[in-house]
């Protein structure tokens, strides 16, 4: 059967010109870049290559670059090595509910540890209102995170606006650029922010590759102890082979970015207009200022791991925020966030876009999905409404 | 992630629909926690003679529901009741853990079910 893979939020395959880039730093040029012999310097320069090519992307200075294992790796760097660099001139901060866990549970963390976070309210399109930062920072505040596009619902964030606020006021401002670095033009002096979360994986790079930009002059307390490696700031024997993938898929975006957005984009706007015809499917997020890749609905009366099955029994590979289809048996706090009603949230379904789809697939998941939705609301015993949701009792999904 | 008879229970559920003559009716769940299911009984002589669900749920919800309606037909109420989770899991080839919740909703509208015809009959 055709395979029809629509979660490139989750992941997207490797291009074949990274993974060529790659190999030999897997076989002969295996070398430790610590290493003062041949084997270290080639090592060594094909890191600082990638860190060149890693910054040209966001238009970072390679200085600016620490490489990092993951993008969660690097929010956690970002929320815990700024707080705890700036304790003594507070100890509170702003983080928006739209975030991902590796920011939101690092937020905990810090909340365990004696700092104040408070949690940023997002609208119905999932945006973040500049002028409730401003009404929430208080004097003890010294980083505010909001993620430049939540790979839930696409929603981009007005990070320049609440930059503009925070910079009145000497407030750090860590943007989770994850979803959209690659995919958009993220210009990082032209955002503002002090630091910026990536990873590689996201634009054809390989996984256990990010980054976190961390702007010239802005102090961070490492997250990793150890070596010299990355100025000192992020220990252990760095990854070449990923390293050096994340810099030839950075080049790759950055030469092909416009042409790519110009082909995802019609594709996007294909299946948000398919779905649009669907009784009682619903778009998460801003209509226009989301990721050019990224359509994410709530199918009313039906539950989003099901719904994932059945697609992905018809050759459809795509995500939801559902209870269900989480480990932790709960619905995505961005999507309730965003006030949409718990029982609907559990209907989410998220199709993302990569350079491997074709107008004929979006035809396809077009024709295939009402059958689908039609199929579980049969089941459904809300198929004629949510009439009282609270009969059967409490919740025992915990249990 | 699911065994096969798991999928063929999901794929091909068994027993789908309402029952506008059930002799009981049991819910449980709802939707804010992912899962609800609605079990329809007809009895017969303390026997189960028919049985009917709908669900909201998760692939392992609906096999769930599926399994148990299909199980309890045949049986005395006393039986139905001491169906348990694990049996009806343990039909179904196992169940992952963290959907282990889904195979008690399925044993516990069961009972609410089979609650409501006695109560019917007092």
């Amino acid at each position: 059967m055709k395979k029809y893979y629509v979660d490139h939020v989750a992941t997207n395959p490797l291009h074949p010109d990274v993974l060529k880039a790659m190999m030999p730093y897997f076989t002969e040029e295996f070398g430790n870049p610590l290493s003062v012999y041949e084997y270290g310097m080639k090592a060594k320069a094909a890191i600082e290559s990638a860190r060149e090519q890693v910054a040209g992307l966001v238009n970072a200075k390679p200085a600016e670059i620490i490489f990092t294992a993951s993008g969660a790796e690097a929010n956690n760097f970002a929320l815990r090595g700024i707080a705890l660099a700036r304790q003594n001139e507070g100890k509170h901060l702003l983080v928006s509910r739209m975030e991902h866990h590796s920011v939101l549970n690092a937020a905990r963390f810090l909340e365990k540890s004696g700092f104040t976070v408070t949690y940023l309210p997002v609208d119905k399109q999932g945006f973040v209102a500049p002028e409730t930062v401003k009404k929430m920072i208080t004097k003890e505040t010294t980083l505010i995170s909001v993620t430049h596009a939540s790979s839930e619902v696409g929603t981009i964030e007005p990070i320049q606006e609440i930059v503009a606020i925070a910079k009145e006021r000497n407030i750090s401002v860590h943007t989770d650029a994850v979803a959209t670095t690659g995919n958009i033009p993220v210009d990082m002096p032209d955002l503002g922010v002090d630091v910026m979360s990536m990873a590689a994986h996201q634009f054809y790079g390989p996984k256990g590759a990010g980054a976190l930009v961390v702007k010239q002059g802005t102090r961070i307390v490492p997250l990793i102890y150890g070596g010299i490696q990355e100025s000192g700031r992020r220990a252990g024997t760095e990854n070449v082979p990923a390293i050096v993938g994340m810099g030839k898929a950075a080049e790759l975006a950055k030469a092909e970015l416009q042409e790519r957005m110009a082909y995802l984009r019609p594709l996007r706007d294909k299946i948000i207009d398919a779905m649009a015809n669907v009784e009682r499917v619903y778009l998460t997020g801003d209509r226009n200022n989301r990721l050019p890749a990224h359509a994410s609905f709530c199918a009313e009366y039906i539950e989003g791991e099901a719904m994932l099955l059945l697609l992905a029994a018809k050759g459809i590979f795509s995500a939801s925020g559902s209870a269900c289809s989480s480990k932790a048996l709960k619905a995505s706090p961005v999507l309730l966030s965003m006030g949409i009603p718990s029982g609907l949230a559990q209907g989410s379904i998220v199709f993302s876009l990569g350079m491997g789809n074709t107008p004929e697939d979006i035809d396809y998941i077009a024709a295939e999905f009402p059958a689908v939705i039609k199929r579980l609301r049969e089941i459904s015993p809300y198929s004629q409404g949510w009439g009282d949701k609270e009969e059967g009792g409490s919740c025992t999904a915990t249990k | 992630m699911y065994s096969d008879k798991v999928m063929d229970h999901f794929t091909n559920p068994r027993n789908v629909g309402d029952m506008a003559d059930a002799d009981g009716v049991g819910q449980e769940g709802n939707p804010t926690c992912g899962d609800a299911m609605k079990i329809y009984i007809k009895v017969k002589d303390d026997r189960i003679v028919d049985a009917k669900f709908k669900t909201f749920g998760c692939g392992a919800a609906i096999a769930v529901s599926s399994m148990v309606t299909e199980m309890v037909k045949g049986k005395t109420l006393d039986e139905a009741l001491a169906i348990s989770k694990e049996a009806v899991a343990n039909e179904l080839g196992g169940l992952p853990p963290q959907k282990m919740h889904c195979s008690m909703l399925g044993s516990d509208a069961l009972k609410k079910a089979i609650e409501d015809y006695r109560s019917r009959q007092k």
